[in-house]
């Protein structure tokens, strides 16, 4: 035992004077002439696609981007805890429920950008230029292509019809995407409305909720239920599986857009987007590198790599999303329904939707 | 060298209570030690002070909603893994301390690997191989024949699963402490107790195992506490815990006031419990009668009996170990890090770096502490090294944010006066630096060292202190001559515990870190979570290849520590 420390004792001395000689710091530039220097970049999406785009701001301008990427509720926190102070220019998330946290949290600061507010539709941006949506998705409806015809869906509102009893799969209340999809039935239903709904939804659920989105599809696949609830992009994934077992169950579900009828409201979209923080030092880069966000190309590696729809019209989707069709969305703003996902919480809760 | 006593314990006065008065100089340490202990507390305390602020409606209606299933949940899983836990780590350490069988050398050690497999990267690993369109069941469905749309098979993403998953990484704790219990028992109580009649069984159950009681108590405790902080592996599982419902307050509901209110509870809750098993050992007080110690004679187990201690050794490494290692290795081959390469020297030497820092620095802390209570053993210094050990129990995020309030307080408090004062901004100080982000570990995983530090100072008699000091020595003289090569076993006890347990650590770490600072850990997480299991396996294995190293130092440093070779 002694000799063993005896030989540890020097390789630990070697890596403690290591740490105290090492330094990992990169300096993170303060505020200097625009376009030079670094904008620093709060992120919760935690896609290496990503880094392409991050890459793609600095050798147009030369700009370096400094991330910190971790969940954005964390994320928010500690911009609030670093207050005036805080090196963070840019928030970006992928929620709009959590977009519109972090403004009420009184974080961002309003943006006036020409090339911004062309380039993103009204809906897809906070009106007042706190925050901007960058790419789009949209939930769905997947459906057992062997046991449902498509015909007996139409909309979010539907799959609360006792006909499903024992059918429908949906994930915990607890995440954003519920909250935001049951925010915009709030909406355009109201309060009461939407109770019974998720009333009728927790009855008609094929299990207690369990698992990610993914888990719903594969769920479906397996037989444990005939609908299950999903954004766009986990459908994509497993269509562009590289493991023939996803890939099959990719194929073995249908894509359902709810609420398309005349006179309907749409699908419900959410969106991943970002703001410039309040006390951003580097606030011209900030603004730059969310209008390079929304230039062709970064719109065009946003589609590709994470197979969401591109916030800007006229970029083509992924083809996987475009083989499900065109759809009409739901144009609420996403402020709307970002607001309301407490109480959309507290709904689903009160029903017994875990 | 020992890890007895690991969890939160109170200090215990030294023997006679011998109070050492020290010298005029020498309080210096013990203040230290205060001073020190109470920077620590700082997070816990942030967390504690929540308590009186006052919730709002909402968030009650939720609580009243949800909280029921929460508790009942998280009292199921701390039943099953603290029950799992202990009757894997109990009769894995009986068999391999007290039976000789084939094998049985080796599984001494190897039963501590499970202790290098990160709890969310078994998650993530089981619930990749375990579920639908995963190997296991597809092989069971092209075999059986079995159509697509039989869903017979068990759901891993559930409390069993969660349950089977945390016993698997969390039975080492109890494993570790029982064994140590086991090998210091003299053989010579457990022959008095066959020689008055008792068979081997019997002799077990009312010799050895009050004697290690409170060694496996306390490995158990350290279990829970895991359990109750983990947050990865009942997120990835889906299971509504006590730490989902601190993570609904906070995030769903924005509400971090009645997420510390919860984190705090659940800090009330776990000294409830260790209070109680303290309150039922009561008066009893379990000590080695002899002094006669002689290596126990193993029992040569053959034939069944062999065979089913080799079972019962084995099935524990392979669920918590081998299965998983060999899945992250094929997903590894197979697909893996696009990055692997440069970046990961990058990786792993941040993760390393960070680990060895965290070890050192929470061993230091815990020396001075322990020290400063061994020389003023009063009831402030008792109560503050306390304090400074209960981030243990608390959910990493958790303590990021008691971290991260402080700090952000301390260093705008800092920068507001030098730009009153002399007109110049310092920003961020501390914030987003390396430092935070040690400071975080030392918080989380303090009580891995300190506990470990002060039962080897408390197996240390005074009257070796009283000699020292007689003969010359000042308090610091008989801490460096003295202590310190007494304790060193103890001392590198703890620091291997907060290594591998920093190594491993991901919420703290993912917030407080400095930009584009990724550690190993950070690399699984974003890409697991992300599904992309198949590439997360390079960076996971990795960490379970770093963290082999210092397992198995342990594990050898354990079974060299026979009393007969323990200095004291």
């Amino acid at each position: 035992m002694k000799s063993l420390l005896r030989g540890l004792a020097p390789a630990l001395a070697a890596v403690v004077a290591a740490v105290l000689v090492w330094q990992p710091m990169p300096s993170v530039t303060q505020a200097g002439p625009a376009l030079q220097g670094a904008v620093n970049v709060y992120s919760a999406r935690h896609y290496d696609t990503d880094d392409a785009l991050f890459n793609g701001f600095t050798s147009q301008t030369g700009v370096a981007v400094n991330v910190i990427r971790g969940t954005e509720d964390e994320l928010l926190q500690r911009i609030l805890s670093e207050g005036a102070n805080s090196p963070a220019d840019v928030l970006i998330t992928v929620d709009a429920g959590r977009l519109w946290k972090a403004q009420e949290a009184g974080i961002f600061q309003p943006t006036v950008s020409d090339t911004l507010n062309t380039r993103i539709p009204a809906n897809l941006r906070e009106p007042e230029g706190h925050w901007f949506g960058i790419a789009m998705r949209a939930r769905i409806i997947a459906y057992a292509k062997d046991r449902v015809d498509p015909a007996q869906l139409s909309t979010y509102e539907q799959l609360a019809d006792p006909m499903w009893k024992g059918k429908v799969l949906i994930r915990s209340s607890s995440h954003p995407y519920n909250q935001s999809l049951v925010g915009s039935l709030i909406e355009a239903n109201g309060l009461d409305a939407t109770q019974e709904w998720a009333k009728g939804m927790a009855a008609n659920l094929a299990r207690n909720p369990q698992g990610g989105d993914t888990d719903q599809l594969l769920a479906v696949v397996s037989g444990v239920g005939d609908l299950a609830v999903s954004n766009t992009y986990y459908v994509a994934r497993l269509r562009t599986s590289a493991k023939p077992e996803e890939q099959a169950a990719g194929q073995a579900i249908g894509v359902f857009f709810p609420n398309q009828a005349p006179g309907e409201r749409g699908t419900h979209v959410n969106v991943s987007g970002g703001g410039v923080i309040k006390s951003a030092p580097n606030r011209e880069n900030a603004v730059a590198f969310l209008e390079y966000l929304t230039s062709d190309e970064a719109q065009q590696k946003l589609a590709n790599a994470s197979y969401e729809f591109p916030a800007v019209e006229g970029v083509p989707s992924h083809p996987v999303l475009e083989e499900m069709g065109p759809f009409r969305r739901d144009t609420l703003n996403a402020r709307t329904f970002g607001s309301n996902n407490q109480l959309a919480l507290l709904i689903m809760n009160r029903a017994g939707w875990r | 060298m020992r890890v007895e006593d690991l969890p939160v314990s109170p200090p215990r006065l030294l023997n006679g209570g011998t109070r050492l008065i020290p010298s005029r100089s020498a309080l210096l340490l013990p203040w230290a030690g205060l001073l020190l202990a109470l920077v620590v507390s700082i997070p816990v305390l942030t967390v504690l002070r929540s308590l009186a602020v006052p919730a709002d409606g909402l968030w009650l209606e939720l609580l009243a909603l949800t909280l029921p299933r929460y508790l009942a949940n998280t009292a199921v899983l701390l039943a099953g893994v603290g029950l799992g836990t202990l009757l894997v780590g109990v009769s894995a350490a009986w068999l391999v301390t007290v039976c000789r069988f084939p094998g049985s050398r080796s599984f001494e050690w190897a039963l501590i690997l499970p202790m290098a497999m990160p709890a969310y990267l078994l998650a993530y690993t089981y619930g990749d191989l375990l579920q639908y369109p995963g190997p296991v069941q597809a092989a069971l469905r092209s075999w059986l024949g079995l159509s697509r749309g039989s869903s017979w098979f068990p759901e891993i993403r559930s409390l069993g699963g969660a349950i089977v998953v945390m016993t698997a990484v969390l039975y080492p704790y109890v494993y570790l402490l029982a064994r140590a219990a086991f090998l210091e028992q003299s053989v010579v109580s457990l022959e008095a107790s066959r020689t008055l009649g008792r068979g081997p069984w019997r002799s077990f159950l009312a010799v050895a195992l009050p004697l290690a009681r409170p060694s496996i108590v306390a490995g158990l405790a350290l279990v829970m506490m895991e359990a109750l902080a983990d947050f990865g592996t009942v997120k990835h599982f889906e299971v509504d815990t006590f730490t989902t419902g601190i993570y609904l307050s906070w995030f769903g509901m924005g509400s971090p006031i009645g997420a510390a209110k919860l984190a705090a509870g659940l800090l009330l809750f776990v000294l409830a419990v260790i209070g109680l098993e303290r309150l039922s050992r009561g008066k009893r007080r379990y000590h080695q009668t002899t002094a006669r110690y002689r290596p126990p004679t193993p029992f040569r187990l053959g034939g069944w009996r062999a065979s089913a201690a080799i079972v019962v050794c084995t099935v524990p490494i392979l669920v918590g170990f081998v299965v998983p290692a060999v899945r992250l290795l094929d997903l590894a081959v197979v697909a893996g890090d696009q990055r692997f390469g440069a970046a990961f020297v990058g990786l792993a030497r941040n993760s390393m770096l960070l680990a060895v820092g965290a070890s050192v620095v929470a061993a230091g802390l815990a020396l001075v502490v322990a020290y400063g209570l061994r020389l003023v053993p009063s009831r402030l210094m008792r109560l503050t090294a306390w304090l400074s050990t209960l981030g243990y129990t608390v959910p990493g995020s958790v303590i990021a944010v008691g971290v991260l309030l402080p700090f952000g307080a301390l260093d705008n408090a800092v920068d507001g006066w030098m730009r009153a004062t002399f007109g110049i901004s310092t920003g961020l100080l501390l914030s987003g630096t390396i430092f935070a982000l040690l400071f975080a570990y030392v918080v989380r995983f303090l009580a891995l060292s300190f506990n470990s530090v002060e039962s080897g100072l408390g197996r240390i008699t005074p009257n070796m202190d009283g000699a020292a000091r007689t003969l010359g020595q000042g308090p610091l003289g008989v801490l460096r001559r003295v202590h310190l090569p007494l304790v060193r076993g103890s001392l590198l006890t703890g620091a291997l515990l907060v290594f591998v347990d920093t190594l491993k650590e991901l919420p703290a770490t993912l917030i407080v870190r400095p930009f584009n600072f990724d550690t190993l850990a950070v690399r699984v997480y974003l890409l697991a979570s992300d599904e992309r299991l198949s590439e997360a396996a390079t960076a996971a294995l990795t960490i379970v290849a770093v963290g082999i190293v210092p397992v198995v130092v342990l594990s050898l440093a354990i079974a060299r520590s026979h009393p007969t070779q323990v200095a004291t």
